[in-house]
């Protein structure tokens, strides 16, 4: 069977540079979370803001980053970058074209893409929070800082669980778009089998199966963690 | 009386926008004191409570907890305390009990109980969590101390939040409308709870409209019209006719209401 052989580990098979592909895609995609989580976090407390220009630049982050299509940002990070990086050289006495890191750029570009839907779960986590239970947490004398760690932050991670699983999902397949750059993930290692082999259907048809395995798995993952995050919650909403 | 008030409140202004809620109110409560607070709605008495802990600020006016007073200053935002660490210092002397409870949602009731004696007192833990389960015990929820928050009908959790003030052993306990969330079958568990406080000499400011709390636990009725003290004194006083037009007028639209209901 030609199949097997094409997709197996043998001499001739593409089975280890898609399975490393799909790791990189994971790995480039859990980058992009966590770069997304922390300037997401900083954009929803500037759009949370009482200070007028906190909040415009906060609302003015996500219409961009929301708005423009995610390929023309990784390109904007990646051949910016590297213009970046070629002038720095250059300016060092380097001569030539230099790249950025394409597992940098990418996950740095669609971890500010995250970041901008990111902020707008926590925000609405941040408001789903009782405004009381911030109220008893004062009138108890427990000072700011200590009522975001204990109160607040844990709260907001809870209520956030459901929009996070749908921003990884998105993620997942926007990181797909990286392989412009040229980076092995599963999107740009499948191409280039079905490319060389011309065996279009059945390369692409595994990468997407490799694709939803990823999705299902996470999906798999964030509803654990919302059970468990909702035993908090009345009966009913949430339990199974 | 001569020992210091547990709580001096002198001359409390607050306005919202162009309306004044509050138009200069003085109080003094002393050690064992159960002060109700009546009033119709709209005639400032919450936002009267709320300015005590600085939930909301006043505009003017002093408030001094067992002879401290909080410092304020003045700055282009508006009044606020000088020093958060006096103000949080203050505030664990002076607990409050909320109309929607507001426990918080992700903690067990014993979690919720020992959260200010742990983390903002420092106390140990067991110390704490033996305390903790000693108050619930003493407001009758002993057996729901695992339970979340949500698990709980609205007097067990208004229990429950009586038990987290008590925990940071208040000099005094400031109640917003503790029974005005609950289902009547449920007010008198609450109210239980009130009665024994008063009976341990716990001083206690109390915005209420239960007449019959009012009239049998406090020692002390104040009257709130139109952001002012209409009129104030002992229940028996007060009730017995010698209040003004006004507070009989009130007691008697809220007595046709109660034979409504």
């Amino acid at each position: 069977m030609e199949i097997f052989t094409l997709l197996g580990f043998g001499e001739k098979g593409w089975g280890v540079l898609i399975l490393t592909g799909m790791a990189l895609t994971l790995c480039v995609t859990l980058a992009s979370l966590a770069i997304g989580a922390v300037i997401g976090a900083i954009i929803a407390a500037a759009k949370l803001s009482n200070r007028w220009w906190a909040r415009a630049l906060g609302t003015a982050y996500t219409t961009i980053f929301r708005g423009v299509p995610e390929l023309l940002i990784i390109y904007l990070i990646y051949f910016g970058g590297s213009s970046a990086v070629t002038a720095i050289g250059q300016a060092m006495g380097i001569q030539g074209f230099l790249g950025m890191p394409s597992f940098l750029a990418g996950a740095l570009a669609v971890g500010l893409i995250s970041a901008a839907y990111q902020a707008e779960v926590y925000r609405g986590a941040y408001r789903a929070i009782p405004k009381g239970e911030i109220e008893a947490a004062s009138s108890i004398g427990m000072p700011p800082m200590r009522c975001l760690r204990r109160i607040i932050l844990p709260q907001i991670l809870r209520f956030a669980i459901p929009g996070l699983n749908n921003v990884w999902q998105l993620s997942l397949k926007d990181s797909a778009l990286i392989s412009v750059t040229g980076l092995a993930e599963l999107m740009r290692t499948t191409q280039v089998a079905a490319g060389s082999t011309r065996q279009y259907f059945m390369f692409y048809i595994v990468g997407g199966l490799l694709y939803l395995v990823l999705t299902s798995f996470s999906e798999r993952v964030f509803n654990s963690a919302e059970r468990r995050s909702n035993k908090s919650m009345p009966r009913g909403m949430g339990q199974v | 009386m001569s020992a210091t008030p547990r709580l001096s409140v002198r001359n409390i202004r607050k306005s919202f926008g162009a309306h004044e809620v509050l138009r200069g109110i003085s109080l003094d409560a002393h050690d064992g004191d159960v002060i109700s607070v009546l009033g119709a709605s709209g005639s400032g008495k919450s936002t009267f409570l709320r300015c005590i802990n600085l939930l909301e600020t006043a505009d003017d006016g002093d408030i001094v907890v067992n002879g401290e007073e909080i410092t304020m200053k003045t700055t282009s935002h508006g009044r606020s305390a000088a020093s958060r660490k006096q103000l949080d210092r203050i505030r664990t002397n002076l607990g409050m009990v909320f109309q929607s409870f507001n426990l918080w949602s992700h903690m067990t009731i014993l979690e919720n109980i020992i959260e200010g004696p742990v983390h903002v007192q420092k106390r140990p833990r067991a110390e704490c969590v033996a305390e903790a389960e000693a108050l619930l015990e003493k407001v009758g929820i002993a057996d729901r101390k695992d339970y979340y928050p949500a698990h709980l009908s609205g007097g067990q959790k208004q229990r429950a939040a009586i038990a987290r003030s008590l925990a940071m052993k208040p000099k005094v306990i400031l109640f917003d409308e503790p029974t005005s969330a609950l289902d009547p079958e449920l007010v008198g568990e609450v109210l239980r709870v009130m009665r024994d406080l008063a009976a341990e000499k716990m001083t206690m400011l109390v915005v209420t409209h239960e007449m019959g709390f009012a009239r049998n636990v406090s020692n002390r009725v104040i009257f709130m019209r139109e952001g002012q003290i209409d009129c104030d004194g002992t229940p028996q006083d007060m009730f017995g006719g010698k209040g003004s037009p006004y507070f009989q007028q009130f007691i008697r639209h809220m007595e046709t209401e109660n034979d409504a209901a």
